[in-house]
């Protein structure tokens, strides 16, 4: 069984990346920001991609999107989303691709709405420039979206700044469902939230992933989030996926030491409480080697002595 | 690893408290030039922080928690209200801005460990001239011996004290700003939210230094955060605050547990938790705001200590004595302009008696 064979949905993935790598390329020197990465994701799947700043899960998103600028390249890989190559697309292609296949949400969305113009007008530009419906249409349409995520049709006519930072993050979802995609990427959706609202908006995102059977590529940090939003999940350190499984797999039985120092990172709400360690300053993993099924459907990059060389004194003297 | 997770400090009981905020309140002035309208942050607050006792200061953003900080921190002046350190009103001894007696007792640690940092400098500037502004240093020899001591105690090498900022990761640069506050030897530190800008997994690091300090140096400590599992964490006691108000306080773990007050149990239950699949529940969730503005009644009714009052902020005793808990009165009604701000994020629901309130606040 290879990794991309596994997945929580149909046999048919919506997205296939294989082999993935991205660098940015500098007059001096490169950096190589995604290192030979490979995930499928099937037909109304969530698929979570976790890992702290800087270890390229957002290169990853923007490359799928086609988004990457200068000085960043796809060096080597393909992605294919439905079938087609998504690399290959023309600029014709690439306008439709974006929005109607694949919508994504950015982090701090909340603040890419347009401040002079009103929500209404900014999801009838939607419906009018993608799908060239009329104006009346889309903004019935547009009041349909609004309701679909729990806001009064009637804030249709109000501008940004007259809604809250949940309202208005709410907004941009509907808006990156409006023309049905079959694929949501979601980037750090509620990291600018509080817990009360980032909770609301989660269950919202499920929801509206039952209803519409949209896939979900789900990129966080927080690895509590993760687990309780996605059916499997990857955890990126330096450019490489360290483990890939089913979420709850990864919750039950973390295997690489990243992964375990991400999960306890965060302390449990129940229980003793007991000393976590998290990842000591300075250790860092090098050289990361390609994934190992260690379990049924659950892939670890080999690690040890060896392996990965730890660029520290060692891992368990160093954790104080 | 030395780690005293059980016990409170035993000393914070008896004798006088490190930290005492009396009645402490803030308000802004809104609106224009000559606008009376002024919006309320901080109301009537109480707190105590025992010697070498670490309390967390947990709410939602604007909940008034970072007020109170640069409230105690003298870098806001209160509106009304009394800051004790070590039994001393400062607010009366220095009147008009913080001296630098008050700097030496009580120091801070900002969540930004990116801003707060001279780019230009060496970081052996930073933590020299702590020691020097507030005569710490001595000879050259003991000054340095010192700031090897204080990269070692924060868990860096004494090498780092030759490198800037921008060398280091941001848990270090968090570690420099906590061997800098502790450069003057103060009583009490004020985090606030320490670790929420740093990557995750080296966050654990940081509140670990914080204990460490707390149980080898008996520092004192007051930790704001929105991260309710890094409070129970870290602090011994955890206290909540609504709408600049607090609500509940008490012994972290039996606060987490046993949640009296609807806005604690809000909080709560919105921390994600594996453990704990599909802990969302729309129709709870609205019963819970509801009750936070306006409950019509109180689930301590009956309490022989203290009588129930829809005026009052009055304080029923939750559970055993020994945990100090507490919470407000559920008939106590918050301000209302404050809890629009504080829950504005609720989805409208036509006809439910929570979404008119609502909208009138939040209008």
């Amino acid at each position: 069984m290879t990794i991309s064979q596994v997945s929580f949905g149909s046999h048919e993935p919506v997205l296939d990346v294989k082999n993935l790598t991205v660098k940015y390329i500098g007059d001096t020197r490169s950096t190589t920001a995604v290192d030979r990465v490979s995930f499928s994701i099937g037909t109304g799947e969530v698929f979570g991609l976790a890992g702290e700043s800087g270890c390229g899960k957002s290169t990853i998103a923007n490359s799928i999107m086609r988004l990457l600028k200068d000085p960043a390249k796809i060096a080597g890989g393909s992605i294919s989303f439905g079938g087609k190559d998504v690399l290959a697309m023309s600029a014709e292609e690439l306008r439709r691709f974006r929005w109607q296949d694949v919508a994504m949400v950015f982090q701090s969305a909340m603040n890419s709405l347009n401040p002079v113009m009103t929500i209404g007008d900014q999801i009838v530009d939607i419906f009018t420039t993608h799908a060239g419906y009329s104006r009346k249409e889309s903004l019935r349409r547009a009041g349909e979206l609004l309701e679909l995520v729990r806001i009064d049709p009637a804030r249709l006519k109000s501008y940004p700044h007259q809604l809250s930072g949940g309202m208005r993050q709410r907004a941009v979802i509907a808006m990156a469902v409006a023309l049905k995609p079959s694929l949501l990427i979601l980037d750090e959706p509620t990291t600018a939230l509080d817990v009360v609202v980032q909770q609301e908006i989660m269950a919202q995102i499920k929801e509206l992933q039952r209803e519409l059977g949209f896939s979900v590529l789900f990129i966080t940090h927080d690895m509590s989030l993760m687990v309780e939003l996605s059916h499997r999940m990857a955890v990126m350190y330096g450019g490489r996926i360290v483990e890939t499984a089913k979420a709850q797999d990864v919750y039950a039985d973390p295997r690489h030491p990243y992964t375990q120092a991400l999960m306890g990172a965060f302390p449990p709400l129940a229980g003793p409480r007991v000393p976590l360690t998290g990842l000591p300053d300075g250790v860092k993993f090098r050289n990361i080697p390609d994934l190992t099924e260690a379990a049924p459907g659950h892939f670890v990059a080999p690690f040890g002595a060896d392996a990965s060389v730890i660029d520290s004194t060692d891992f368990e003297g160093a954790a104080r | 690893m030395s780690h005293s997770l059980m016990t409170p400090s035993a000393a914070s009981k008896t004798s006088t408290p490190a930290l005492e905020i009396r009645g402490l309140g803030k308000s802004f002035p809104i609106g224009g030039l000559f606008s009376r309208d002024s919006v309320r942050a901080l109301h009537d607050t109480d707190l105590t922080i025992g010697k070498g006792e670490i309390v967390a200061l947990v709410g939602e953003s604007g909940s008034g928690k970072s007020t109170l900080a640069r409230c105690v921190a003298r870098l806001e002046k209160p509106s009304s209200g009394e800051i004790l350190i070590d039994g001393v009103d400062v607010l009366k001894r220095d009147r008009f801005q913080a001296s630098r007696a008050f700097r030496s007792q009580l120091q801070m640690v900002f969540q930004d460990p990116f801003g707060s940092l001279n780019p230009a400098h060496r970081i052996e500037h930073f933590l020299r001239r702590s020691l020097a502004i507030h005569g710490k240093g001595g000879s050259e020899e003991q000054a340095r011996h010192r700031l090897e001591e204080l990269m070692t105690t924060v868990g860096l090498e004494a090498d780092m004290l030759n490198s800037y900022p921008h060398e280091l990761s941001g848990g270090q640069r968090q570690r420099v700003a906590i061997a800098r506050a502790l450069a003057v030897e103060p009583q009490v530190i004020l985090a606030d939210e320490p670790t929420s800008m740093l990557d995750v997994s080296v966050r654990i690091g940081v509140l670990n230094l914080m204990r460490k300090l707390r149980d080898e140096q008996g520092i004192s400590m007051l930790y704001i955060t929105h991260d309710l599992a890094s409070a129970r964490y870290l602090a011994d006691r955890t206290a909540v605050m609504f709408a600049g108000e607090l609500v509940e306080e008490g012994e972290s773990l039996d606060l987490l547990a046993n949640p009296a007050h609807p806005y604690t149990q809000l909080l709560v239950s919105a921390v994600p938790d594996p453990a704990r699949a599909g802990s969302y529940d729309p129709v709870r969730r609205a019963e819970l705001r509801q009750a936070v503005m306006a409950s019509t009644h109180c689930m301590f009714d009956g309490d022989p200590d203290q009588a129930c009052s829809a005026e009052e902020p009055v304080r029923h005793r939750v559970g055993d004595p020994e945990n100090r808990h507490w919470v407000r009165c559920h008939l106590y009604r918050p301000w209302a302009a404050a809890g629009g701000h504080a829950l504005a994020s609720e989805p409208i629901q036509p006809g439910h008696p929570a979404s008119t309130a609502q909208d009138e606040a939040s209008a």
